[in-house]
């Protein structure tokens, strides 16, 4: 762990990415993130965020610029247990022969000896992990044996047990029910408020604003960085997202009584399935659904 | 009866052939609980055979065979991580490519030059015979390998469960890539001299597969697979002698056999448990 009175933050600069097969997955990104602060990371596929997580992890160097974290170089931040990874659930082989207790033990091995055999102390913070979690119960189960929620949370426990600072969290609702949903955002709110850097690459934009502060807008390299209410705006997401974004708006969709200023819905992978106030399908275009509209009008009328 | 059943054990020759046999069947299934969860199975095969010409040069330049099958062992797994980098094809065919040169080029050298090496005995082992030399070299071979995953197989199970985090908690994954990689052709090399080229794969995968089939628990897993591999070594060196069989024959037959009665018989993953669980819930269903 480093020391208390050390400033905890995340330095992206001008960092540059290409794989051997002369793919330039990033181009001069930059960004800067402070303690206490959840950050989404928001682009396409193949936009780079998984790149940009290699390299905040190590995994890749770049090939120009620096990734510094709470002012050291990412190699040193690693041997001191800064960054804790919350793995994407497709990453994971669940049929694996581990325990929910042996994944958050793993979290401990940075601090355990050249055998890593537990001490009391690593047995007592993986316990911690796992109630702060609510799954102690299920510390001997095998992990394929838990719900997509459950499997989530375990693995939190393991960043949590790892006491690292910087979390990395890969699409963490990708396959989550509602409440884990809550709960997780819940215990990221908290983290923040510990002073805890969390950065989530996410594609379910609506999320974003109810639970980041912060948005790293990315497409081959950092379009936008910042505050969410200043980042997070439908100019920059249009741009981020270029024409893949899913519109919804009101103004052409079947959805009636609207007073003529447009709101727009806009999801990234996922067509946004809309109820109107009747509770009946709201369809995204007028055209071709004359019928539709005639009948619901003819229904608000028989009210 | 009980007489003719102790015979092979009064033949020193026996002896050493079982001792030797368990050994390595004992440390191959050790291996093999990392080898089949890495998904590394094929590259097992392909090192077993890619270490043939080192064997055959080892023997014309009068060093160790290990040596020389521990060399080309490496640079095939290092040829074939070159060759997926920097081409588009897949792993499956760069294995394929790159262990049979190696294998072809092992035949070749045996063949130009036949006095000096048995073809046969490097292809289907040949522990009944093996040398007090080999014998030493295998007990070293199994010795470190014991000690390195004894002290180290939490790590190694770390990085075949999950890469990312292994390097995350700033663990050198290149140096774990390579002790298991060096693990395994020196495991290969060993287990050359019991069943062959040819089976090799089989001690290095079969009693891991098999012990992966009966539990979730690593630590079972790795019990079960040891236990197997050196149970299947010692009766399969055991009864090649009343066979007058193969006897990497014997012990891949009969680990096989266990296999196939984990896949059937397996109290949870096995193939009645599973059709059993299927009548429950279609039972329950009506």
């Amino acid at each position: 762990m480093i020391a208390a009175t050390a400033e905890l933050s995340i330095d992206v600069a001008d960092v540059t990415v290409s794989y051997p097969n002369g793919h330039v997955a990033l181009h001069e990104a930059s960004f800067h993130l402070g303690g206490g602060s959840i950050c989404a990371l928001v682009g396409v596929n193949g936009s780079g965020k998984s790149t940009l997580f290699k390299a905040i992890m190590g995994i890749v160097v770049p090939a120009a610029g620096v990734v510094r974290i709470a002012g050291r170089p990412v190699r040193e931040a690693l041997k001191q247990n800064i960054v804790a990874y919350v793995p994407q659930a497709e990453e994971v082989d669940w049929s694996f022969p581990v325990s929910v207790w042996d994944v958050v033990l793993m979290g401990r091995y940075g601090y355990m000896n050249f055998l890593r055999i537990p001490r009391a102390e690593d047995k007592r913070i993986a316990e911690e992990s796992l109630r702060r979690v609510g799954m102690l119960e299920y510390r001997d189960r095998q992990i394929g044996e838990l719900s997509g929620g459950q499997r989530k949370r375990v693995f939190l426990a393991r960043a949590l047990a790892q006491r690292g600072r910087v979390i990395l969290l890969d699409e963490p609702f990708t396959g989550v029910d509602v409440t884990t949903e809550a709960a997780i955002i819940a215990l990221l709110r908290e983290l923040r408020d510990e002073g805890h850097i969390m950065l989530v690459s996410t594609h379910n934009l609506g999320s974003v604003p109810e639970f980041c502060d912060h948005v790293v807008l990315i497409n081959r390299t950092v379009l936008a960085a910042g505050p969410t209410q200043e980042v997070f705006t439908e100019e920059n997401l249009l741009r981020a997202f270029g024409g893949v974004l899913r519109h919804f708006r009101f103004d052409e969709s079947t959805v009636q009584k609207h007073d003529g200023r447009a709101v727009t819905l806009l999801t990234d992978d996922e067509r946004p399935l809309v109820f109107g106030k009747g509770g009946h399908v709201e369809y995204s275009k007028r055209e071709g659904r004359e019928d539709v509209i005639r009948k619901r009008a003819e229904d608000e009328e028989d009210k | 009866m009980i007489e003719t059943l102790l015979t092979p054990l009064h033949y020193d020759y026996m002896l050493r052939a079982i001792g030797v046999s368990a050994l390595i069947g004992g440390v191959c299934a050790f291996l093999s609980c990392f080898i089949t969860l890495k998904g590394w199975s094929l590259m097992g095969d392909a090192l077993s055979h890619s270490v043939v010409p080192g064997v055959a040069l080892a023997y014309y330049a009068g060093l160790p065979f290990a040596a020389g099958a521990f060399v080309t062992g490496l640079l095939a797994a290092v040829g074939m991580g070159f060759v997926k980098a920097k081409t588009r094809l897949r792993e499956d065919a760069v294995i394929g490519v790159v262990f049979t040169a190696f294998f072809a080029a092992g035949l070749l050298l045996i063949s130009l030059y036949p006095s000096q090496i048995d073809l046969r005995s490097i292809i289907f082992g040949n522990i009944l015979g093996i040398a007090d030399s080999d014998v030493w070299q295998i007990v070293i071979i199994s010795v470190v390998t014991l000690l390195v995953l004894g002290f180290k197989w939490r790590d190694l199970l770390l990085y075949c469960f999950d890469a990312n985090q292994a390097r995350a908690l700033g663990l050198n994954t290149t140096v774990l890539h390579f002790t298991l990689l060096t693990l395994l052709s020196a495991t290969a090399v060993a287990a050359l001299q019991t069943v062959g080229a040819c089976l090799v794969v089989a001690m290095l995968v079969t009693p891991g597969a098999t012990a992966y089939l009966l539990t979730d628990r690593f630590g079972k897993m790795i019990g079960i697979a040891t236990a197997m591999g050196t149970g299947t070594s010692i009766v399969g060196a055991y009864a090649s002698y009343f066979f007058d069989g193969s006897t990497g024959g014997c012990i891949v037959t009969l680990q096989t056999l266990l296999f196939v009665a984990a896949l059937v018989f397996g109290p949870k993953h096995g193939l009645l448990a599973a059709r059993a669980r299927r009548r429950q819930a279609a039972e329950g269903r009506a």
